[in-house]
């Protein structure tokens, strides 16, 4: 009985990977299973190869897998492409016919075309069909897979609905007929979380209950996922989504909502967020709450459009000339996502900086089923003036000197004064000046004494097996996932994880305390330059012994990362 | 109200005789003359001599990034619709460095007035050539004169789909505050370039050159302002003649309006995601 399955459905864009995999993932969540899906996909609209991979368990998965148990090809040239990758006892299910194949022994032979093409005349009913294909295989009550899709399908018409039930029947049917029933012998499940969500699923709904009412942005993969969950309740919430002509405009619509007294945010990837630069600057300069989603792919220019890479960590350090205080998060799970970004809302807000929140194309589009998260938790915290506390001003300054460096926020009409507010140096009154005294001073306000505050806000570490360890192994941001499980697997008391969830200001003490008495240190990062040790030699002055580095735009595996993890154990 | 009113106390640092004090005069009298509450009124602006100008007028100002402030204007009236927003700009910095946002926000048509300080020179940075500088005027940067096309800006706006369009001349404030109270009435992105020489920098545009050419279209009393094509054919006369006045004046149908928005989003606290979240069950 296998207790983890790794199937791999795989065709040309525009063939509904995407969708395909959602169906399963529900109904293998529906039938009580852990899953962990991820998506592989080229930049092109139609053709090519894409594949969506789908792990299920009965326990917790987080690292994509190379080896498939089950592959679902759409299409003869990806069957070519993927059959390699089959597991020594690996199943995959081809259809004969479409594909013109002259023996059929080494697979499963259904004829998902014609079947999908019997229930509802076109070939995009094969999603339907293939969702009740496993279904048999797996020894799932078709009754889920109904359910599933009468859900997921319930915003179409009636007919869509029937023909999608129909095809998952027929595709359920010949399976059985072909005595292909129950072939993949799972382990029974014993239950798993309700909801399904990915990493930028996550950060939408951190937002919308963060009460950010303005959203703007330019579309970007991997990024884009996040303002069309906005958009999907935005009337529901009273939220607008702008689409901005340029990234530019994006992130200024966004300091124009936030300095009028909203929450708002915008989201990117790296050439995006390289536009924005000035006006992170600008947050900073004129102390506007911000919040700034970088979803990582691989650069330079353009790069790998709907790849993965953490090589924006250097970018979003450096992010806006100048000096000012800004907070960087870098989530590491599904759950992160939602809770970080709720607490960017009320860091920006709380110290009137820019926060950041850096994620990447595979924690973007990685699913994974989840506990309801606690809503009531990061409660919002505006620290703007009351109107009754407005009220008793009698001379507003917007950049008030206080101990703090943080001046008391009012808001454009919400105060009987008027409100000067300017991205040139400025007196406490928020007029330009040369003056060098004041300057001295609103650096210290802007930087300083905000940065000093910031690290005692430190998020603490995730840590794994830090206590017996004598070798650490940091990470940051979407790596989490992948190294935690491979550690689990490895079961090597020697090794010990150290995840950062927040890559900026870092608390040289509190990291440093972490590594004291360690043997080694290494890095574990989806980039070639191994950024993170080079930050934390930077700040702390821990010098790794090596770092574990990944770029060829792809996530680490298990079995990838699993050969360098024992390298590192043997060198 | 009196115009005493938008007195800000921050000291002017224009040189002597910019056109720019026209504006300013011309600004405040419109606000006086419309009853603006100060508390409710926000000017924006970039960069650039133009973009002081928030800070002589007392009211809100948010003086942000160099071309980019039509994304802040427009988001900030957005998500507060009581307030009253003037973006204060140049021709290097609307036209120039913000002419995509020029262009988009036209085309997003929320309820903002955007005045630009056109003087076809750039005069912070010392007399480059801006979008609107004559062909042939030679600067230390344009040794051989400028080559480039010049900008035509109204036309522009009109093509683009702007319902408010109009010229005015920094010396004849009476005029130019009349022009600006219409445009602040006029609900959508209404658009007044003032002429306005650069005392400094440029030696061609001056006020008596603007003085000869500019003429007003409502003189002859016969000049509708809402037909499109005779709008567009008077924005693009430029020459030994120049109009001025409201060119163009249609009511178009704003960005909240086409969205049946009614929320003011600064007064919204609505963040209770129990009921969607079940849509990921």
């Amino acid at each position: 009985m296998k207790e983890d399955l790794n199937i791999r459905v795989t065709g040309e864009a525009g063939q509904g990977m995407k969708t395909i995999g959602s169906v399963l993932g529900k109904v293998f969540k529906e039938a009580g299973f852990y899953v962990f899906s991820n998506l592989d996909y080229m930049s092109r609209i139609r053709g090519g190869n894409n594949f969506y991979q789908l792990r299920i368990a009965t326990a917790p998965k987080s690292c994509p897998k190379e080896k498939i148990d089950l592959l679902i090809p759409l299409t003869k040239e990806a069957l070519h492409l993927h059959k390699d990758s089959l597991d020594k006892d690996g199943l995959a299910v081809v259809d004969k016919e479409e594909f013109k194949l002259d023996e059929c022994k080494s697979y499963i032979c259904i004829d998902y075309f014609k079947l999908a093409r019997k229930a509802g005349g076109s070939d995009l009913y094969i999603n339907s069909v293939c969702s009740g294909i496993l279904a048999a295989m797996s020894g799932i009550d078709l009754e889920i897979v109904k359910k599933v899709l009468y859900e997921m399908f319930t915003r179409k018409s009636k007919e869509i609905v029937e023909k999608n039930v129909k095809a998952a029947e027929l595709g359920y049917n010949q399976t059985s007929e072909n005595n292909s029933s129950s072939q993949l012998k799972l382990a029974k499940p014993s239950g798993s979380p309700k909801y399904i969500l990915d990493g930028k699923q996550a950060v939408a709904l951190g937002a919308i209950s963060a009460g950010c009412k303005f959203y703007s942005a330019y579309p970007m993969s991997p990024s884009t996922g996040v303002m069309d969950t906005i958009a999907r309740y935005m009337d529901k919430f009273g939220i607008i989504v702008e689409q901005a002509e340029d990234e530019i405009a994006a992130v200024n619509m966004a300091i124009g909502a936030s300095v009028t007294g909203v929450r708002a945010m915008t989201s990117t990837s790296g050439g995006g967020f390289a536009l924005m630069g000035e006006g992170i600057s600008l947050a900073g300069m004129t102390e506007t709450p911000l919040v700034v989603g970088n979803f990582q792919r691989p650069g330079p220019a353009t790069g790998f459009p709907t790849r993965t890479e953490q090589a924006d960590l250097n970018l979003v350090l450096g992010a806006g000339h100048g000096e000012f205080a800004k907070i960087i998060f870098a989530p590491g799970t599904i759950e992160e996502s939602f809770y970080l970004t709720k607490k960017a809302f009320n860091m920006a807000e709380k110290y009137q900086i820019p926060a950041i929140i850096l994620s990447d194309q595979f924690l973007a589009d990685s699913a994974r089923n989840i506990n309801k998260l606690d809503f009531d938790s990061e409660a919002i915290e505006r620290n703007i003036l009351s109107v009754k506390e407005a009220k008793a001003i009698n001379k507003y300054k917007r950049y008030e000197l206080t101990t703090s460096g943080i001046s008391p926020r009012a808001i454009f009409s919400r105060i009987d004064d008027v409100i000067y507010i300017d991205s040139d140096e400025h007196t406490e009154e928020g007029h330009i000046t040369e003056d060098a005294d004041v300057r001295i001073k609103m650096v210290e306000k802007r930087f300083q004494k905000k940065m000093d505050a910031l690290l005692d806000e430190f998020i603490d570490p995730t840590v794994y097996n830090l206590v017996r360890a004598e070798t650490v192994l940091f990470c940051f941001g979407s790596v989490l996932g992948p190294l935690r499980e491979c550690l689990e697997e490895i079961n090597d008391p020697n090794l010990a994880m150290v995840h950062l969830s927040q890559v900026w200001p870092i608390n040289s003490q509190k990291i440093k305390a972490l590594v004291k008495n360690k043997k080694r240190v290494f890095s574990v990062e989806n980039n070639a330059e191994g950024q993170l040790a080079k930050l934390l030699h930077r700040e702390t002055g821990i010098r790794v012994n090596g770092s574990i580095l990944k770029y060829d735009g792809r996530p680490f595996t298990l079995e990838s990362l699993i050969k360098q993890l024992k390298d590192v154990v043997s060198s | 109200m009196e115009l005493q009113e938008y007195k800000s106390k921050d000291p002017i640092a224009w040189c002597p005789g910019c056109g720019n004090f026209g504006i300013l005069n011309a600004v405040k009298k419109s606000l006086a003359k419309l009853d603006q509450p100060p508390q409710k009124t926000l000017f924006v602006s970039g960069i650039g001599q133009a973009a002081k100008l928030p800070h002589y007028i007392r009211a809100n100002c948010f003086n942000g990034l160099h071309g980019r402030a039509l994304p802040v204007a427009a988001a900030a009236k957005m998500v507060n619709p009581d307030l009253q927003v003037i973006v204060d700009t140049g021709d290097g910095d609307c036209y120039g460095e913000g002419g995509n946002h020029f262009i988009h926000n036209i085309r997003r048509n929320i309820d903002i007035t955007v005045i630009v300080h056109n003087n076809q020179i750039y005069g912070l940075t010392k007399g480059q050539a801006s979008p609107t500088s004559e062909p042939g005027m030679k600067t230390k940067v344009q040794s051989n004169g400028v080559v480039l096309n010049r900008f035509n800006s109204l036309a522009v706006a009109i093509a683009a789909g702007c319902g408010f369009v109009a010229r005015g001349f920094s010396r004849q404030i009476e005029n130019l505050s009349n022009i600006i109270v219409e445009a602040i009435k006029y609900r959508g992105f209404s658009l007044v370039e003032v002429m306005q020489p650069c005392v400094s920098f440029n030696k061609i545009n001056t006020y008596d050159w603007y003085a000869e050419r500019l003429y007003d279209v409502g003189e002859s009393g016969s000049y509708d302002p809402n037909q499109l094509q005779t709008a567009l054919s008077k924005a693009l006369e430029w020459g030994d003649k120049i109009p001025m006045g409201i060119i163009y004046n249609s009511p178009h149908k704003t960005y909240l309006e086409k969205l049946e928005f009614g929320n003011i989003l600064v007064n919204q606290q609505n963040n209770d995601i129990n009921g969607i979240f079940e849509d990921f069950a």
